[in-house]
């Protein structure tokens, strides 16, 4: 994945600004930054749903377009889906070639494929019950299943711990890695906290007034480097394997979590 | 009773737009635009009065009404959230519209006590080969998008992500709508619209998680409550809307008493965490 001098403006702002990087095939890409920093702008810019102003995207050397097959995703489940009473299977095989004309009918293909994503993250027994009654961390698990349908090479996460307690968000960030490791594709994998991705990750990607450092955490999570994409000083402190980002007194990217039962 | 022309036209017309919004409320109810059906019959309801006060049609005014309302609201899409007030003001003006066209009509009341609350009884033959024909091709128009509005309805930023375009399938399911809610206006009238659109898809969410058993079961539960709220019509002398909508609510009632009463399995304790 490219990205060569890419500006990249969303309703009159500019999230990305003069931007060039380049992600290798098979790393685990934790993607950090405030809030409205574009993590969720990145990601759709990825997906050729926003197209940048300037520069070009190249994901696994193609130029970033819609509807590629190789592109698995997983946005933040915004619509009232969660509140239907319809089966997570039906769910999930809603996303098998849904973009094309048709009856909905499925073949020996599209079972099999079906069946080899849930099975792969586990959810085989769960997608049978409706999505109503099924936890915050199951329906990780379901959306996770859905981006891996037609075997994607690149697979773009948004937000999958939000709202969601330490265990589950535990679970889901393993379950990540181990497919990540399976299949080597390459995760974008965005969050509001770096500590609990501290393990898996490759390298991280901190967004933030335009800029971007990419890297080890150890080189990008730096009082110089954040003071750079703040725009103002900030503390990295560094207390028993978690990391602390500091503004004054004040801990950034901390946030409440609604925890889910 | 089927020895009477105007029983075999209410059974079969009653037949055609019960199934047609048994399918199509079933996608209403899954993407909660439940509202959409319910303002374009008021817009429709200016329509066909519109129409009669022209000495047109006034079944041709209602389906041109809504279907202009439907594919408005489709392309006005996301911008509609949030304007409650606004829809709310355009809809009553649509109401008090008709009430206008039909004040200047002279046989005032028939014609308006069949547009709000139906006469499936009043259906001619020459009406049921329309009603059919717009079935026809409701049908294959959502066969023909069904794919795309599962996975947009579900999952719109991701359908979007994978090529749908979510404003061509809005549009075009909205127009479906719209004619099936032209049609429903036959049987049930503006105001009752829900009873055959959205009753039985709802009656059926309850009874079913899966996809295409609810909407078989949807279209089932309208033809059903179609057929003997005629038949009730035809012995008790009381109006076919009144058993028709008495049905549609007793049927949701007893649906979600009886999953409220049935001892679902309790969910598991998630297993991701142990």
């Amino acid at each position: 994945m490219v990205l060569d001098r890419v500006t990249v403006t969303y309703q009159q702002r500019t999230v990305l600004r003069d931007v060039s990087l380049s992600i290798p095939q098979g790393q685990f890409i934790g993607v950090l930054g405030p809030n409205g920093a574009g993590k969720t702008t990145l990601m759709r810019a990825l997906l050729g749903l926003i197209r940048p102003s300037q520069g070009s995207i190249q994901v696994l050397g193609a130029p970033a377009t819609r509807g590629n097959a190789t592109v698995g995703y997983m946005p933040q489940l915004r619509t009232s889906a969660g509140n239907l009473r319809l089966r997570g299977w039906d769910f999930v095989a809603s996303a098998y070639r849904g973009h094309r004309w048709g009856l909905p009918t499925l073949d020996q293909t599209a079972l099999r494929e079906i069946n080899w994503a849930l099975d792969t993250v586990g959810a085989s027994a769960l997608a049978q019950r409706p999505l109503m009654e099924i936890s915050g961390g199951e329906r990780q698990r379901l959306l996770l299943a859905q981006a891996l349908l037609g075997h994607p090479r690149l697979l773009l996460l948004d937000e999958p711990l939000i709202s969601l307690d330490p265990h589950h968000q535990h679970s889901v960030i393993e379950l990540v890695k181990q497919v990540q490791q399976e299949f080597g594709i390459t995760v974008l994998f965005s969050a509001h906290e770096l500590n609990p991705l501290l393990n898996a990750i490759d390298q991280v990607l901190y967004l933030g007034r335009g800029q971007v450092a990419l890297g080890p955490v150890d080189q990008v999570i730096t009082a110089p480097v954040l003071s750079r994409l703040y725009g103002s000083p900030i503390e990295v402190v560094r207390l028993n394997n978690r990391i602390f980002v500091m503004s004054g007194e004040i801990e950034l990217e901390h946030e409440e979590h609604c925890h889910d039962a | 009773m089927l020895e009477y022309d105007f029983m075999q036209n209410a059974f079969a017309a009653g037949a055609i737009v019960a199934l047609l919004a048994g399918v199509v409320g079933f996608f209403l109810v899954m993407r909660g635009q439940t509202f959409a059906g319910h303002a374009l019959s008021h817009v429709g309801f200016a329509g066909a009065t519109g129409a009669v006060l022209l000495g047109l049609s006034p079944l041709g005014g209602l389906i041109a009404v809504t279907l202009l309302g439907g594919v408005t609201m489709g392309l006005l899409g996301n911008r509609l959230q949030g304007s409650d007030i606004a829809i709310g003001s355009v809809l009553s003006l649509a109401l008090g519209l008709g009430m206008l066209f039909l004040h200047f009509y002279t046989s005032y009341a028939t014609q308006a006590t069949a547009l709000l609350f139906g006469n499936v009884l009043g259906v001619s033959r020459e009406t049921l080969w329309i009603l059919a024909a717009l079935a026809l091709l409701c049908l294959l128009m959502l066969a023909l998008i069904a794919r795309p509005l599962v996975f947009s309805s579900l999952q719109p930023e991701l359908a979007e992500a994978k090529g749908v375009s979510l404003r061509w399938v809005s549009v075009l399911f909205l127009a479906v709508v719209a004619l099936a809610t032209a049609e429903c206006i036959q049987i049930v009238g503006v105001l009752l619209v829900f009873t055959l659109m959205v009753g039985p898809a709802a009656t059926a969410q309850q009874l079913t998680t899966r996809l295409g058993r609810g909407v078989a079961l949807s279209a089932t539960l309208a033809l059903a409550e179609a057929w003997l709220g005629i038949t009730l019509a035809f012995y008790t002398d009381w109006p076919t809307s009144f058993w028709i909508s008495a049905l549609s609510a007793g049927a949701y009632l007893c649906a979600v008493l009886a999953r409220k009463l049935r001892p679902s399995p309790k969910p598991e304790p998630c297993c991701a965490c142990h």
